[in-house]
């Protein structure tokens, strides 16, 4: 298969893409250890470490979100598959401070084992270590089996109220609290346009007709809710729309704030078109945007297309959801 | 033994990979190859000085390089199967249906699968009830390896019945019908690999 992407050997393009990382943060951040085992350089002191991670190939997830008030380390696996153990455990030591570490990842199979195994590890070596899966995928299972849910794009918010909790709270629990809560709170759906491919194969990640799209599609290809011909914007939005509102719920009176994330090769124009639809159902509904963020953060290689995240606010949620932030990836002022 | 295993293994690389390019994204006969290659390494540089420690060092070393769900799961049979291994100094038929039945209560605890799911356990709990069969029997490895290895090749074909509900197959739905299971696919080979081995003329009971 012709791979048109530009890279070196396709082999390499993991340790490739660290290395630029570490050069773009300029010193910044550091391999922990392992190759695939990021932290900051330089940790606040006796801080609550906060390790995000999955598989390769969803820049700037995860990687690019370590930053002050974000992630204080990622562990990354090969191209779409989880990180090992020993992987997550090198950073696991790198960030404990003794205050122990909180793992935030997308709920995955292969991410859920490597990352509890892991865990068992640090427990045996005396890290104390809390988990939070995000399963903001709607689409990905029905409510009652929620915790079956896939993560996509609400990593960003749940990684921004965990960034700002673990940066201020000395407590592992009270850091899980709040993560979990802004984990709740938050609902996503995603459609596939086209399909990205796999950077060392070429092979594309999913089949899709030219002329149709999937909503509800995974990040991966996994299988979404319908499959239809092309509509205009506004529908597409309104049927995502559909799903999410009634699925937390989100109501009348409601604040939230909103993420409309390109999976790869959809341009700003079109996220910008599906936002003005967005922001005229949700005032049509009287919830109220407290905050827009657009842009590439949940990706899949160029794969084209794109979900919508809202994650409700609570006063709690929104004093850390204001706070500053920056990465890489990622910068609130 | 598991030299010989490993290198079967990493020979079967491109097979794999093209069951799993039917139902998933290609890459599992990577994966398999990749950590083989580990074992490889692992045993040649080390001397274990029992059955226990030497598949507890396969199942680390299968863990620590294949990554995603696949590295998990085989990592978890090798170093759950090896648990109650770890006085014994010869690889028996005994030994086999410990490495088996440990093997698969490791796998089912870390990746909350069931038989029917169309999983690498729909090899593994057929082979690992005849292992013990046999081991009850008395009978020798290379049979017990032999019955074993055939249960786990009837266990994957049945897989090509099954609908994927977990990994990446399962983004296919029905498109999954007719493959099989990749994992299941390698169980079988890691058997049949033993099972040659075993075969061998003048083979020593011992890895």
């Amino acid at each position: 298969m012709q791979i048109k992407k530009v890279v070196n050997d396709p082999k390499n393009v993991v340790p490739e893409l660290i290395d630029g990382l570490v050069a773009a943060y300029g010193g910044r951040i550091r391999t922990a250890g392992q190759p695939k085992a990021l932290v900051k350089a330089e940790l606040p002191k006796d801080k609550v470490g906060l390790l995000v991670g999955g598989g390769s190939g969803h820049e700037p997830l995860f990687p690019a979100f370590i930053g002050e008030n974000l992630a204080d380390g990622s562990a990354n696996g090969n191209i779409f598959a989880a990180p090992t153990p020993d992987t997550i455990l090198a950073a696991t030591r790198a960030l404990h401070q003794g205050r122990g570490v909180l793992f935030l990842y997308g709920n995955y199979a292969g991410d859920n084992m490597n990352f509890d195994i892991a865990a068992e590890m640090a427990a045996e070596e005396g890290i104390q270590v809390r988990t939070v899966r995000v399963w903001d995928d709607a689409a990905s299972a029905p409510l009652e089996k929620i915790q079956e849910r896939r993560g996509i794009a609400g990593d960003l918010f749940v990684i921004k109220v965990a960034g700002a909790v673990t940066a201020t709270s000395k407590s592992l629990d009270e850091a899980y609290r709040v993560t979990a809560k802004a984990r709740d709170n938050t609902r996503s759906i995603g459609v596939a346009v086209s399909a990205g491919s796999i950077p060392e194969t070429g092979a594309p990640t999913f089949v899709l007709p030219a002329d149709e799209i999937e909503i509800g599609m995974g990040l991966h290809g996994e299988p979404g809710v319908s499959r239809e011909k092309m509509l205009p914007a506004d529908r597409i939005v309104d049927k995502m729309l559909a799903k999410i509102l009634p699925d937390l719920p989100f109501g009348g009176g409601d604040e939230v704030c909103l993420l409309v994330n390109d999976l790869g090769s959809t341009t700003m124009m079109e996220l910008l078109i599906v936002n003005r639809r967005v922001h005229q159902v949700l005032k049509e509904k009287g919830i109220r945007v407290h905050d827009t963020v657009i842009g590439s953060f949940c990706t899949c290689q160029e794969m084209a297309g794109f979900s919508i995240t809202l994650m409700k606010l609570d006063a709690e949620l929104k004093r850390y959801y204001d706070a500053p932030a920056s990465s890489l990836a990622y910068r609130k002022a | 033994m598991f030299l010989h295993v490993a290198r079967g293994l990493e020979a079967s690389k491109d097979h794999l990979s093209e069951l799993d390019r039917a139902i998933g994204d290609g890459d599992h006969g990577i994966g398999m190859a990749r950590g083989f290659e580990a074992v490889r390494s692992e045993l040649e540089a080390k001397r274990h000085d029992s059955v226990g420690k030497l598949l507890h060092g396969v199942g680390t070393a299968l863990m620590m390089s294949i990554g995603g769900a696949a590295g998990a799961i085989f990592g978890s049979l090798f170093r759950g199967g090896s648990a109650g291994l770890q006085e014994e100094r010869s690889f028996t038929s005994d030994a086999l249906a410990r490495l088996l039945v440990d093997g698969l209560q490791a796998v089912k605890a870390r990746g909350g699968a069931q038989a029917g799911a169309k999983t690498m356990i729909d090899a593994l709990e057929p082979a690992a009830a005849k292992a013990q069969v046999q081991a009850d029997a008395g009978a020798p490895l290379d049979l017990a390896l032999a019955a074993a290895c055939e249960e786990a090749r009837l266990g994957m074909e049945r897989t090509k019945d099954m609908l994927a509900t977990t990994g990446k197959a399962k983004t296919l739905g029905e498109r999954s019908l007719g493959h099989p299971d990749p994992g299941a696919a390698s169980t079988y080979l890691i058997l049949k690999f033993m099972a040659e081995f075993a075969a061998l003329p003048a083979a020593a009971a011992g890895a």
